[in-house]
């Protein structure tokens, strides 16, 4: 499996002439070691095996660990990643307090917001990353067009760049050292089974109309679930916000007493917490309006059942997820894993994600790897010309079909708010037990 | 010297037990309480020593509330564990004659067991579910014209779930003390003109109540500290104990979670110690 894998990974390397300075840096430091062990047999070589035995281990929420990815590494760059998934909860969890436990951190903006003051990661130097240009200017000044407005909550570049390559605070600007490389990204919205609900939905209002009583659910991960609930408060005109994404404490109050008076009058089913659980929620139609992940939307309608997300008029709930380094990281696995991160950026992966309908941080590169169709559909919200298929290969939409809330620009342009952390955290994630337990 | 002797081989022989509990349960029960006394933020627990982590969980609410909720379950599941598993128990030791029967069927009760504790209880939710097998056939008969939708998410099924999971740990203890009950006993009562129902009361149920004992505790301490059955069952629309100490480990509040676990583990030894009073079951063991 090695000898068959590396040899192309080699000649691929050198074919695209890999000249950067953390390659120098690292072939140096390994050429070094290879003359004391007295093994000189010419240079390239010794790099791409010493690089084969490097492992990087890297762990994030299961959207972007994506087994194909690691293989895909493992052809292209010649070293193995391992991949682990866990929930958000647990990422944050593991990301503080087993530092040593894993070498790259696939962790969402806000996350980072909580975990990267802890010093377990550490900031990565832009100037080596030749795809830095292509990143979506989203992740690095906020705005999508030069006349975006930065939406409510943390807002990735908020907190994607710190003032210096051994600090921690978060730099007003962009800089050289950014805490994370973005990777992924969405929209999100309400999903629901038009099948069960017959008519139009056009607003966050509906999840707590009484019509659907019994058959509404919500995500239960706080710093997200309240979020969905401040979009339908807001919706409903009961409370205006200064901030969705850090809400005074007599904001939060106003928001759960809402939602807990809806769920003691029996408006929710079940709150949900894994992907799973919110798939099976609406496949089983015990659940017709929800909160809900767009690749979850994709698995429910691959079992044949009806399931849109739901463009709103109010707008849509973002996040964002990126890739940072452990603090540990030095030497050869420091350089395999800026070349993995370069790697990330140079479109395979993007176009990856692309089709799994989030959205790839360098768009540009992403375009090279899908075809003219697949780009139309996911991208520019043109009708399918062809069958739209899965990365694995099966068949999503079929010809003629159009992407839920169209465009790109549409979707991503119309973000509310990005998924955050407050200030008021621990009197947010009280009153939110306090709903659970109501 | 002799004495002495003996006394030092004592000690030697306690000593591999007494260094497992205390580095397995002593140090990390130690370290748990002073935990629960140190601050905490976003992202890091702060040495410390404040009692708001036990000021906040004793004086909210949200905390009597859950408590309720959780000696709810635990009533109601021990209640039906113990009339199941009685009646089970009974069944077995009175009326299954031979011994190789009894072990036959014995080991039929713990065949459920063989597979997975989520398996066991996630195999509930197609069953119960809205459009589920179980909603179907009552509707297919004409029972019900509309699906009953308290079956699923809902108390009910948190404790459907608890009962099936544990109703072996009320079986087992039972069936062993009914097990040792003098047959001749149960002949004495009836020579003497008990009934059945008199039999059983003055003769079975005070002889079991060792059983009885040991399988109440195991029931309730796995109901008090249980989070995934009352997570999965009630779809997060309730909270126990368990769930919020899950809950709070989750956002990084350990020494809220820490204080919370003391709380539990408290209340939890109060509740052994008083069924302890009531049974001696050291005549059991």
């Amino acid at each position: 499996m090695t000898t068959e894998n590396t040899k192309p990974a080699k000649t691929a390397l050198i074919d695209k002439d890999v000249t950067r300075r953390g390659f120098v840096k690292g072939a140096a430091a390994t050429a070094g070691v290879a003359i004391g062990s007295g093994a000189i047999t010419g240079f390239p070589t010794i790099w791409a095996q010493n690089i084969k035995d490097v492992t990087l281990r890297q762990f994030g929420t299961g959207v972007s660990n994506i087994n194909a990815v690691a293989d895909k590494v493992k052809e292209d760059l010649g070293f193995t990643l391992q991949m682990t998934a866990l929930d958000s909860d647990a990422v944050a969890q593991r990301a503080v307090t087993q530092p040593n436990s894993f070498d790259i951190a696939d962790i969402e903006y806000w996350i980072c917001k909580k975990v990267f003051p802890s010093g377990t990661l550490q900031p990565m130097d832009t100037t080596k990353l030749s795809n830095y240009d292509k990143i979506t200017p989203i992740f690095i000044n906020g705005k999508l067009t030069p006349e975006s407005v930065i939406a409510q909550g943390t807002a990735p570049h908020t907190v994607g760049f710190v003032e210096s390559a051994d600090s921690v605070e978060f730099a007003a600007e962009p800089t050289q050292w950014m805490t994370l490389i973005p990777t992924i990204y969405n929209a999100d919205t309400l999903g629901i089974r038009p099948d069960l609900i017959g008519r139009p939905i056009s607003s966050w209002t509906e999840l707590l109309n009484p019509e659907f009583k019994g058959k509404a659910s919500i995500l239960n991960i706080p710093s997200i679930g309240i979020m969905d609930a401040a979009m339908v408060c807001e919706a409903m005109g009961e409370i205006t916000y200064g901030d969705k994404g850090n809400m005074t404490v007599e904001e939060i109050d106003k928001t759960m007493a809402i939602m807990i008076e809806a769920k003691q009058a029996g408006q929710f089913r079940a709150f949900w917490k894994s992907f799973d659980e919110s798939v099976n929620l609406m496949a089983s139609g015990e659940v017709v309006i929800q909160s809900m992940w767009s690749p979850a939307v994709a698995a429910v309608r691959s079992k044949g059942i009806d399931c849109i997300y739901q463009p709103l008029k109010e707008g849509s709930r973002a996040w964002g997820g990126g890739i940072g380094l452990a603090k540990h990281l030095s030497g050869l696995e420091l350089d395999a894993a800026y070349e993995y991160i370069d790697w990330y950026l140079s479109g395979w992966v993007g176009a990856y994600l692309n089709r799994q309908g989030y959205y790839s941080a360098a768009p540009s590169t992403a375009k090279n790897f899908m075809s003219e169709d697949e780009w139309g559909f996911w991208m520019e919200g043109k009708p399918a010309q062809g069958d739209i298929l899965s990365p694995d290969g099966n068949i999503m939409e079929k010809a003629g079909a159009v992407r839920d809330g169209g465009s790109f620009e549409a979707r991503m342009g119309s973000v509310a708010c990005w998924n955050s952390v407050m200030d008021e955290n621990r009197h947010m994630v009280r009153k939110w037990n306090e709903f659970i337990a109501a | 010297m002799a004495a002495t002797e003996s006394k030092r081989s004592s000690y030697f022989m306690i000593t591999p037990m007494a260094l497992v509990f205390t580095v397995f349960l002593v140090v990390p029960l130690l370290t748990i309480i002073v935990v629960s006394f140190w601050d905490y933020d976003e992202y890091r627990i702060l040495p410390d020593f404040i009692f708001e982590n036990y000021r906040y969980l004793l004086g909210s609410p949200v905390t009597w509330k859950i408590y309720l909720n959780t000696f709810k379950y635990a009533a109601l599941t021990w209640l039906f564990t113990l009339l199941i598993g009685f009646t089970v128990a009974y069944f077995l030791a009175f009326h299954i004659r031979s011994l190789t029967w009894q072990i036959v069927l014995f080991m039929v009760c713990t065949i459920p067991f063989w597979t997975s504790n989520i398996i066991r209880m996630i195999s509930w939710i197609p069953f119960l579910g809205r459009n589920g097998l179980l909603n179907q056939a009552l509707m297919g008969m004409g029972l019900t014209d509309a699906p009953l939708e308290f079956l699923l998410f809902s108390d009910f099924a948190v404790i459907l779930a608890d009962v099936h999971l544990y109703t072996l740990f009320m079986v087992v203890p039972i069936f062993n003390s009914m097990m040792r009950i003098d047959r001749a006993l149960i002949e004495a009562a009836r020579d003497a003109g008990a009934g059945a129902w008199n039999t059983l009361r003055h003769v079975v149920i005070p002889l079991s109540k060792p059983g009885i004992a040991i399988g109440s505790i195991f029931v309730i301490t796995v109901v008090m500290g249980d989070f995934i059955t009352v997570r999965l069952m009630s779809g997060g629309q309730s909270a126990s104990v368990g769930l919020q100490i899950s809950n709070e480990i989750g956002l990084l509040q350990y020494p809220a979670a820490a204080a919370s676990a003391v709380v539990l583990l408290l209340t939890v030894l109060l509740i052994v110690a008083a069924l302890l009073r009531l049974v001696d079951i050291r005549k059991e063991l």
